[in-house]
């Protein structure tokens, strides 16, 4: 379990590392925390002719409340944004997705930017960026562009990134007024990536009326899927909400779990999430940590 | 100073050194030699048809490259079977590199040996291997049913058949008795692969001295000696040319007592035949597809009893998958067939297994050896029972409890060491009367009922085993006291973990008399101690520790005598206190074990103060004697050796709560209660240490780790990502008891503690969840997605 050749570049500027990386092409692989690449440049999985390793630049070590959201930097580590007052009160999803990231040593390593560019359809931050509707920002020579979630996202283990972009930030939308968010999922083992796991958002109105209620799922698709239920959640309630997600959701079967539990779990969490999300907008559950 | 001595919690001595990285584990050393890979087979059954290397010549830094046909006639020879057997009429073991079959996914082809790893793999990796791939033999029940075969000429996959039967006291067959009963029941039990995967793999290290033609290798083993021997045969080398040394070992559990491993053999070689330093560190994806695993087997049970739930007879019909090959024999199937009557009298008891290849890594021992499989089979059983005569589980096993007083037991089988299988003590319902008080046994319907209110789930079960421990034939102890007091303590079984360093030094700072401080402990190195078995089958407290404290007990009757002299006193007027000898109940007439040691080895030439004391104007006291007296030998040292009649039967008791979700069906176990026996304890801490650290494998084996082969014989979850060993977030508080039922067999009264902690778990996960839930559980490890199903399925 040793990486196949690679030459490696440690730039020191942003503007360096957009040259090497565009030099590079489709030989070249940003390493940010490593904990995804490393794995699978040690299985010989992947094979990138040049690795880019970012972690010496500076200015991207940076996690910035907006008056709209929060702007997460390419080099804030999990563990960083977990612990962040400021994200966590503009959208408290952020940290209680990350509480279920993996273990405290992979957040300390593992870079939030690394985990949506990474586009694993069982990871928790692409779900919390589509939920929300946030975006990316890509940049190569000369061109930056801002890519929304719902495109972002294009297949497992693939995002919108192209051969030679480097990923800047990422900008997760502030939760809104009257608005809950939570996050429930099943794994294994603690910190596992999740067999079936669900966020929801909801928003009420000044009489406690459901507005909108979305969710998203993990390990359900190719890539996170979003599902509004405000039609039904309106009209039948929470469970009625939660079956449909479960409708809507195309999970396998795989050596943890059958298609069908991943099902059902899907539909159990949904409900709890939803109901949870409601009871924050309503102000239930005490203020939003 | 502290003098703790045998039967104290003292904190392990290794602990801060192997805590905070100072430990110097196998890829520790060797830090400039060349290093080997391996490429494997990605077939599970193939011919090989072609090697073709050239690519790989090109690679900047490549050493050379092997494959069977480069190994000289003994290093390609079959590995040796290393533990025959009249019934295993067809053991097979693979080579070193596979000559022209392979058998299963991961098995050795080529060896590359490279400037480093990393260059050894990129050469590996451009080694094409021409195969034509064979049908594979996945799963016991194919292997018997299947025309396919793993060795073409061992019909029907059967490696070994072999049944044993103990008739009822009136002379019945276990069959009659059956069906002479009032109940009876049948059923079907299942248990999954596992494996002992430490955390540090197999790896091997080898120097040659060309100038002396001597060889030395480092193996992360748990057996030296052995590994000295086989290597020394296969490679022509005199034994007295190779020491091999087990430096730390992180982690064994089973598999490294496996060898000469293909690595041990080759390694060694290339280094002798380059002339260079030449390392071998397995990786994690090895490990999982070229070692070993244990457990999987197919139980068929059928069992008469009375009213009362006595078992009048029990008939257990055995599969036991061995993957492709046999190198350790059908030990781990003939524990589970002799270990399944557990703390039980059986009234007639049959038992048969069949040994079976199929095209999966090979099977051989892991922590349990068989007795998990054991155990699942008759606590299920015993639960049957109890549910078909609606009894509580704990009545049916009181039923069947063997009693104190019937002690020495024999249950009239042949055990793994080939030798009658008698239980030389315990006290089985004091074991369990302190289990159900430590559960909470009785009171367990009320917290049952409170948590339902709250619409939770919780169910209580249990689990009992017997373990024959510290099988022989023997290990030895050698114990040096040295001029400046310190006292030298060598064995030679090997340490993975278990904490001897602490353990062996108590116990020779016990017999001898001395501060804990003052005492050394080294194992597992063949230059100190070339003779043992090895470290494996809870052997090695009993074993080594007997052997020690004999051995100090020599050391201290020579102490005894020698102060005797200087004291002008009777040796049998002395006590060693402190490392001093003493006369008793007169103060201040004491020479120090130190000042014992110089007069020990009477001197020509003075090299320091102490020295000169031993010189021969120093006074000798009487210059009519020789100096080394007759009978005697220079120095203040002793050596024996414990070699029992046979093994030492430790038991132990669990029980679990756990809690099922309605819902999403999760299995959480609330609290584990352990009673366990093995008779005195050397030092409770290590004791309670191997209990967690077996019960924590335990719930592994229950709820989370199981191998996924594909019907190609493809390993499915061969990483630490998808194979879910237990993290600590899954372990839960492990509550334990005593209870102490001395051995007989032994000086110390010991029994082995290393394996208890993971036999029943699996038992009595299943217990629990079975009445959590009311839906039987036959087949472990049980998963949620697995329950889920198991709910839909009773509707
Ligand atoms: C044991 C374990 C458990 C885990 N469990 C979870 C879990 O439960 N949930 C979860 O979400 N994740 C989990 N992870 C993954 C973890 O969150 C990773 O940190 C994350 O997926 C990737 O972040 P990274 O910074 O380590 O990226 P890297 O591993 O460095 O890179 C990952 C990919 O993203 C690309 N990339 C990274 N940064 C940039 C950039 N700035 N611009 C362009 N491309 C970039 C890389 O080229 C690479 O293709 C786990 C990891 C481990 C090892």
């Amino acid at each position: 379990m040793k990486p196949p050749p690679f030459e490696y570049h440690a730039p020191r500027s942003v503007a360096e590392a957009m040259e090497v990386l565009a030099a590079a092409g489709p030989e070249g692989k940003v390493l940010a925390g490593g904990q995804s690449l490393i794995p699978l440049l040690n299985m010989r999985l992947a094979a990138p002719g040049h690795l880019v390793d970012v972690n010496r630049l500076t200015g991207l070590d940076t996690v910035e409340v907006e008056p709209g959201g929060v702007r997460v930097g390419a080099l804030a580590r999990h563990a960083r944004v977990e612990r962040s007052a400021g994200a966590a009160a503009a959208q408290p999803l952020l940290r209680q997705a990350l509480r279920l990231v993996a273990h405290p040593v992979i957040r300390n390593r593992g870079t939030v930017v690394g985990s949506l560019v990474h586009a694993d359809p069982a990871a928790e931050l692409p779900a919390v960026l589509a939920l929300l509707g946030g975006s990316v920002r890509l940049a190569r020579p000369g061109a930056v562009r801002d890519v929304p979630a719902a495109g972002f996202f294009t297949g497992p283990l693939e995002s919108a990134a192209e051969p030679g972009e480097l990923a800047l930030s990422a900008f997760f939308p502030a939760l809104g007024p009257r608005c809950g968010t939570a996050f429930h999922e099943v794994a294994r083992r603690h910190g596992d990536y999740a067999l079936a796991g669900v966020a929801a958002l909801v928003r009420l109105d000044d009489g406690l009326r459901v507005t909108t209620a979305r969710a998203v799922c993990v390990s359900a698709g190719p890539v996170p899927v979003v599902v509004d239920v405000t039609g039904h959640a309106c009209a039948d309630g929470w469970a009625a909400a939660a079956r449909d997600v479960a409708k809507r959701v195309e999970p396998e079967d795989d050596i943890h779990a059958s298609a069908a539990y991943r099902r059902h779990l899907t539909g159990v969490l949904a409900e709890r999430a939803l109901r949870e999300a409601a009871a924050s907008a309503a102000g239930d559950v005490g203020t939003r940590r | 100073m502290t003098t703790r001595l045998f039967g104290e919690p003292v904190p392990r001595r290794e602990d801060p050194r192997l805590l905070t990285g100072r430990g110097r584990y196998l890829d520790d050393l060797g830090a400039g030699a060349l290093e080997a890979a391996f490429v494997r087979s990605p077939h599970a059954h193939a011919r090989i048809l072609d090697i073709d290397v050239s690519a790989a010549i090109e690679v900047e830094g490549l050493v050379a490259i092997y494959t069977w046909e480069d190994l000289p006639e003994e290093v390609g020879a079959p590995l040796p079977l290393l533990i025959p057997h009249p019934a295993l009429t067809h053991g097979r073991t693979a080579r070193p590199l596979a000559r022209d079959v392979v058998r299963h996914v991961g098995e050795p082809v080529v060896m590359v040996v490279a400037r480093d790893r990393y260059l050894a793999e990129d050469a590996c990796a451009l080694i094409r291997v021409d195969y034509e791939p064979a049908e594979a033999v996945v799963g016991v029940e194919t292997a018997t049913r299947s025309a396919r075969l793993v060795h073409d000429d061992v019909p029907g996959n059967v490696g070994a058949h072999l049944v044993q039967e103990v008739p009822s006291a009136a002379g019945l067959g276990a069959r009659e008795a059956i069906d002479a009963a009032p109940h009876t029941l049948s059923f079907r039990l299942d248990i999954e692969r596992s494996a002992s995967m430490p955390l540090e793999g197999r790896g091997v290290y080898a120097r040659w001295d060309a100038d002396d033609r001597s060889l030395r290798i480092y193996s992360s083993t748990q057996t030296s000696t052995s590994v000295r021997m086989a290597v020394a045969a296969r490679l022509g080398l005199p034994l007295t040319k190779v020491e091999v040394i087990a430096p730390d070992v992180g982690g064994g559990f089973g598999v490294k007592i496996v060898h000469p491993w293909p690595e041990e053999v080759l390694v060694p070689w290339a280094a002798m035949l380059l002339g260079r330093e030449v390392k071998w560190t397995e990786d994690r994806r090895e490990h999982f597809v070229s070692s070993a695993h244990e457990r999987a087997q197919v139980q068929h049970v059928r069992v008469g009893f009375d009213d009362a739930g006595r078992v009048l007879g029990l008939d257990v019909t055995i599969l036991h998958d061995h993957g492709a090959y046999t190198p350790y024999g059908i030990i781990v199937p003939i524990i589970t067939a002799t270990q399944l009557p557990g703390p039980y009298r059986i009234g007639a008891y049959r038992v048969e297994f069949s040994s079976v290849y199929t095209n999966t890594v090979q099977v051989t021992p892991y922590r349990g050896a068989g007795r998990p499989q054991a155990a699942f089979c008759m606590e299920r059983t015993m639960d049957r029972i109890a549910a078909h005569l609606g009894l509580d589980r704990t009545a049916v096993r009181e039923a069947n409890f063997i009693q104190p007083d019937e002690f020495p037991y024999d249950q009239g089988l042949t055990f793994q060491d080939g030798r009658p299988l008698i239980y030389d003590s315990g006290d089985y319902p004091e074991s369990l009367r302190m289990l159900k008080e430590l559960i909470g046994w009785d009171s367990f319907g009320e917290l049952r009922a409170r948590a339902a209110a709250e619409g939770r789930r919780l169910g209580i079960g249990l689990g009992c085993y017997v373990e024959g421990t510290g099988v022989g034939p023997y290990e030895g102890g050698h114990v040096q006291i040295t001029s400046d007091g310190r006292v030298h303590v060598s064995t030679g079984l090997t340490s993975q973990g278990q904490g001897h360093e602490t353990a062996f030094a108590q116990i020779a700072a016990a017999e001898l008399g001395v501060p804990l401080e003052r005492v050394s402990v080294v194992t597992g190195d063949t230059r100190r101690f070339g003779y043992a078995v090895g470290t494996f089958a809870s052997r090695a407290a009993v074993m080594s520790g007997n052997a020690i404290a004999l051995a100090c007990r020599r050391v201290r009757e020579k102490a005894l005598r020698i102060a005797a002299d200087a004291l002008e006193a009777d040796p049998g007027d002395l006590e060693i206190v402190d490392g001093e000898v003493r006369v008793a109940g007169t103060p201040g007439v004491a020479v120090p074990l130190a000042t014992v040691a110089v007069l020990a080895n009477p001197l020509r030439y003075a090299f320091d103060a102490e020295a000169a004391r031993a010189t021969q104007f120093a006074g000798t006291p009487s210059p009519d004697r020789p100096p080394v007296a007759e009978g005697e030998e220079p120095g203040l040292e002793g050596r024996d050796y414990y070699s029992p009649v046979r093994s030492t039967f430790a038991s132990g008791m669990h029980a679990a709560i756990v809690e099922t979700d309605p819902l999403t069906a999760e299995i959480r176990v609330l609290r584990y209660a352990v009673v366990h026996d093995c008779g005195n304890l050397v030092n409770p801490m290590i004791v309670e240490g191997q209990i967690h650290g077996g019960v924590a494998q335990g719930v592994g084996g229950a709820l989370y780790e199981r191998m996924v082969y594909d019907e190609h014989g493809q390993l499915l979850n061969a990483s630490f990502m998808d194979f879910l060993m237990p993290y600590v977030t899954e372990v839960p508080r492990i509550e334990t008891a005593h209870l102490r039922t001395p051995s007989p067999l032994n000086p110390l009264g010991i029994k082995g503690a290393g394996e208890a902690g993971v036999i029943p778990v699996s038992a009595v996960i299943a217990s629990a969840v079975e009445d959590a839930e009311g839906i039987r559980i036959d087949r472990m490890p049980i998963s949620p997605s697995e329950l889920f199903d198991l709910r839909r399925a009773a509707g």
